[in-house]
C-alpha cells in the first residue's frame, strides 16, 4: 500500500514536473522577441552571449553585482544541491557510475551546506525589511519546504538511517515498471513527500526561475541591433509601410 | 535653495538605504491626460466602464506579443538584490518603488487571472484582484519609475522593471488613464513635428538666431541648415536643443563640429524631434509612428547619413529599435549604414585629427561625466560592448584638461537615472523628481567636495533639463550642468581661414 501510494505520488510528480515544465518553456518560446532589449554593454556575437548565460548561470554574476550576502547563501544553496542530486543518481544507476561513487563522501556536507545556505536566506528573507514586505507566505514555505527536504536527507545520513539498498530497489523497480517495496521508515516517507510536493509546484510557482533565465531577452540577446535588423513574429505583421502610407509627406 | 513644498532630502556622506515607509509617495502621481489628447492617440477619452475586462484582455494581449513579460513575471524569486537600487526607493523610501514591488503590482493581478496557483490560491501565493485601489497604484507607481533599467542589471534573471512600467502605461492608457505630459508630448509630434510644438517659422527664427550669435562670438559663420536637401547627414537631435539652456550650447557645439570637419548637414522641420515618447508609454504603434517621420526626411531631404544628437532614451530608441521599426536603411551610405550618435561622429573626427582642439579652454572646469540610463543600459556606441562609455569619456578628455569619474557604483551600467526620465520631466511629479535625484546627487557631490568639480557633463536632454531644475533644490548651482558638446564646442579652434 505505501509502496503504491509513493510510486505512484513518484510518477505523478515526475509526469507533473517534466510536461509541465516543457509546456511552460514551449509557451515562451512561441512569443515573440518583437525589440532587441539586451540590458548592455552586451555580447556582440552568440558566443558572448553562451559565456554570459554561462556566468550568470554557475556564478550568479548579477546577483553578485546585486548583494553580497544574497549571493553567498543563494550560491550556496544551489551548488550544495547540485552536488546532492548528483549524489543521488547513485539511485537510479546500476552499476553505479564512477565518478558518482567518487563524490559520495561530499554528500553529507552538501546537504548541510544547503540547509546554512537556506537558513541564511530565510533569516534574511524574515529580517531585512525590504525582503519581508516583498515575501507572500508561498516564498517562506519554498525555503522551508527545501530545508525539510535537506534536514531530512542529512538526518538520515547521520540519525536515522534508512536501509538504503532496499530504497535502490525501489527506485530501479519504479524505472523498470516493476515496483519493490519502500523501506517504511518515517523520515525517509517525510523526505519523499517534500520532493514530490516540490516536483509538482515547480511549473506553476517561482521554481520556474531555474529555465526562466535562459529565456530572459535582456541576458540571452545579441547587441547587434544596427548590424542586424531584428524582426520577430507580428512585429513583422505591422509593417512599416502600412504606418508610412498613412503619414502626411514630409515638406522638405 | 529653492523653497519646496517637501522636504528635500539630506546629502549624506555616502548614501543610505532607507528603511521601507509605506504609503511614501502614496499622494504623488501626474495628471491625467485629457480625452482629446487621449482620443488623438487612438485610445479611450476617459476611464471605460468595463476597465478591469478591458484591462485583463490587454494584459492578455501583452502578455502574448512581448516574451519578456511572462518570463519576467514568472521568474522572479524575490530575492531582493534589486530592492536598494531604484534612485526613487532610495530617494523616497516607498516601498512600491522597490523594483521588485513594482513589478508585484502587475504580476499579483497576473498570478491571480493568468496562472494556476493564483486562481486557487491567491493568498498564499500574494495573487488580487484587480480592484480599483490597485488601480490607482498602477498608476501612482508605474509613473514613479524611470524605465532607466538599473534594476535589470542586479537581477539573477535579468528582470527589466522597465518592461513591466511599459506594460503597466500601455494597459492604463487603454482603459482611458494615460499620462498627460507624455501624451500631449506624441500629439504634438504627430501634428508639429516636435515634442515642443516649435512650427517651422519658428525654428527657421531660433536657426537663424544662433548663427547670429555664434558669429558674434567667435567671428566665424556657422550654419544651422535646416531642411536643405543634398544634405549628407541629417541631424535629429532633441527639440529642447533648439533653446533650452544648456542644452541649446550643445546644438552649437554640433554645428561647429560639423562646421569645421567639413560636413554638408540639415535639421529638417518634418522631423525636428528625436526624443520618442512612444517607448516611456509602452506603444509599440506609437513608437514606431513617431520614428517613421525621421525615415520620411531623410529620404525626402536624400541625406546619406543619420546623426542623432544629444537624447538618451532618443539613442536608445534609434540604436535598439529604428532597424526593426523603421528600417532597413538601404539607403544610406554604406560606410554609415546606420544612424549614428553625435559621440560617434565627433569621436571619429577627433580620431583622424579632423578638429583643432584645445583643451586649455575649458581649463576652469574640473568636469564629471553623468552616464545616461538609456545610453548606458539601452544602447551602445562604437564597435566595442561599452563603448558608450569610452567614447564620451575620451571626447571630453580630448577637450578639457580636468576630468575626474563619479563613484564606480553609480557610473557606467550601474549610473543612476537623473530622476526626471521615462517621461516624468513634468512640474506635477517635482517632489518625485527632487527625491529620485538624491542618488546622483550624492556621487556628484563627493567629487565636488574631494576634486572640485565645477561640472557635470551629459548627453540627455532630460538628463540636462532635470538637472538644471533639481540641482539648485541641494544647494547645487544650476549652470553646473553642461552639454558634452558645449565643451567640444568651446575647445574648437577656428582661424579665420577656415
Amino acid at each position: 500500500m505505501l509502496t503504491a501510494i509513493f510510486a505512484i505520488g513518484l510518477y505523478l510528480a515526475v509526469l507533473v514536473l517534466v510536461v509541465g515544465t516543457a509546456f511552460r518553456l514551449v509557451h515562451y518560446v512561441r512569443i515573440p522577441v518583437p525589440l532587441v532589449i539586451p540590458t548592455t554593454p552586451a555580447p556582440i556575437t552568440r558566443t558572448g552571449v553562451v559565456a554570459r548565460l554561462f556566468r550568470e548561470v554557475v556564478f550568479f554574476e548579477s546577483l553578485f553585482k546585486g548583494s553580497k550576502w544574497t549571493w553567498l547563501f543563494g550560491w550556496i544553496f544551489h551548488f550544495a544541491m547540485l552536488i546532492a542530486l548528483l549524489e543521488h543518481l547513485r539511485y537510479i544507476s546500476e552499476p553505479v557510475w564512477w565518478w558518482i561513487v567518487a563524490i559520495q563522501w561530499i554528500g553529507l556536507y552538501a546537504g548541510i551546506a544547503m540547509c546554512l545556505g537556506l537558513v541564511g536566506l530565510a533569516v534574511r528573507r524574515i529580517v531585512v525589511d525590504r525582503i519581508r514586505y516583498i515575501s507572500a507566505p508561498s516564498d517562506h514555505l519554498m525555503l522551508l519546504l527545501l530545508l525539510g527536504i535537506a534536514a531530512s536527507g542529512v538526518g538520515m545520513k547521520v540519525l536515522w538511517h534508512t536501509d538504503i539498498v532496499a530504497l535502490k530497489a525501489f527506485v530501479i523497480g519504479l524505472i523498470r515498471f516493476d515496483w519493490q517495496p519502500l523501506p517504511a521508515d518515517p523520515v525517509l516517507l517525510i523526505h519523499l513527500s517534500l520532493v514530490i510536493v516540490l516536483m509538482l509546484i515547480f511549473p506553476f510557482s517561482k521554481l520556474l526561475h531555474a529555465p526562466g533565465v535562459f529565456f530572459s531577452p535582456t541576458r540571452n540577446m545579441v547587441d547587434t541591433p544596427r548590424e542586424r535588423r531584428h524582426v520577430s513574429g507580428w512585429g513583422e505583421r505591422t509593417s512599416r509601410r502600412k504606418v508610412m502610407s498613412q503619414e502626411p509627406k514630409s515638406r522638405g | 535653495m529653492v523653497k519646496q513644498k517637501f522636504p528635500v532630502p539630506v546629502i549624506t556622506e555616502h548614501l543610505q538605504v532607507p528603511r521601507v515607509q509605506p504609503d511614501a509617495m502614496a499622494e504623488t502621481k501626474p495628471f491625467v491626460a485629457k480625452a482629446e489628447f487621449q482620443e488623438a492617440l487612438g485610445f479611450p477619452g476617459e476611464l471605460v466602464d468595463n476597465w478591469q475586462s478591458v484591462a485583463l484582455d490587454k494584459m492578455s494581449e501583452l502578455l502574448g506579443k512581448y516574451r519578456a513579460l511572462p518570463v519576467f513575471l514568472d521568474a522572479c524569486v524575490k530575492c531582493g538584490a534589486c530592492t536598494d537600487k531604484c534612485h526613487y526607493y532610495l530617494g523616497t523610501g516607498d516601498p512600491k518603488n522597490m523594483p521588485v514591488a513594482r513589478q508585484d503590482l502587475m504580476r499579483n493581478v497576473y498570478r491571480r487571472y493568468f496562472t494556476f496557483a493564483g486562481r486557487y490560491f491567491p493568498k498564499l501565493v500574494g495573487a488580487q484582484d484587480l480592484t480599483e485601489s490597485v488601480l490607482e497604484d498602477w498608476y501612482r507607481y508605474y509613473h514613479q519609475c524611470s524605465e532607466c533599467r538599473r534594476c535589470s542589471v542586479y537581477c539573477p534573471f535579468g528582470i527589466d522593471t522597465a518592461e513591466i512600467t511599459m506594460a503597466g502605461r500601455e494597459i492604463l492608457a487603454s482603459v482611458g488613464l494615460g499620462q498627460k505630459y507624455a501624451n500631449e508630448i506624441i500629439g504634438k509630434v504627430h501634428k508639429i513635428g516636435n515634442n515642443l510644438g516649435l512650427p517651422e517659422p519658428a525654428l527657421a527664427d531660433t536657426l537663424t538666431g544662433l548663427e547670429e550669435e555664434v558669429e558674434e562670438d567667435i567671428g566665424i559663420q556657422v550654419r544651422f541648415p535646416l531642411d536643405e536637401a543634398g544634405a549628407d547627414v541629417l541631424l535629429v537631435t532633441p527639440s529642447a536643443d533648439f533653446f533650452a539652456e544648456p542644452h541649446v550650447d550643445g546644438l552649437i557645439g554640433y554645428a561647429k563640429v560639423f562646421h569645421q570637419a567639413g560636413i554638408r548637414w540639415t535639421l529638417s522641420s518634418y522631423a525636428s524631434e528625436a526624443a520618442n515618447f512612444g517607448i516611456f508609454i509602452g506603444n509599440y504603434d506609437q513608437m514606431q509612428k513617431v520614428a517613421e517621420r525621421i525615415r520620411q526626411a531623410a529620404l525626402d531631404l536624400g541625406v546619406r547619413r543619420i546623426v542623432i544628437g544629444e537624447c538618451g532614451h532618443a539613442w536608445r530608441v534609434a540604436y535598439s529599435y529604428w532597424n526593426t521599426l523603421i528600417g532597413p536603411f538601404d539607403f544610406l551610405d554604406t560606410n554609415y549604414p546606420a544612424p549614428q550618435h553625435v559621440c560617434e561622429l565627433t569621436y571619429d573626427l577627433i580620431q583622424r585629427g579632423a578638429l583643432t582642439l584645445d583643451p586649455s579652454a575649458n581649463d576652469e572646469k574640473i568636469v564629471t561625466f553623468h552616464d545616461s540610463c538609456n545610453v548606458s543600459r539601452g544602447s551602445r556606441m562604437g564597435s566595442m560592448p561599452g563603448g558608450q562609455f569610452t567614447l564620451p569619456r575620451e571626447i571630453i578628455q580630448s577637450v578639457c584638461n580636468q576630468f575626474v569619474d563619479m563613484a564606480p557604483e553609480t557610473t557606467h551600467e550601474q549610473t543612476f537615472c537623473c530622476g526626471g526620465g521615462g517621461g516624468l520631466l513634468t512640474d506635477d511629479l517635482l517632489e518625485l523628481r527632487v527625491k529620485g535625484a538624491l542618488p546622483r546627487v550624492t556621487a556628484l557631490k563627493q567629487v565636488v567636495d574631494n576634486h572640485g568639480v565645477t561640472h557635470m557633463a551629459a548627453i540627455c536632454a532630460i538628463c540636462k533639463s532635470q538637472f538644471s531644475k533639481v540641482l539648485p533644490t541641494y544647494g547645487f548651482d544650476m549652470d553646473m550642468i553642461v552639454s558634452v558638446h558645449q565643451l567640444v564646442g568651446d575647445a574648437l579652434v577656428f582661424n579665420s581661414a577656415h
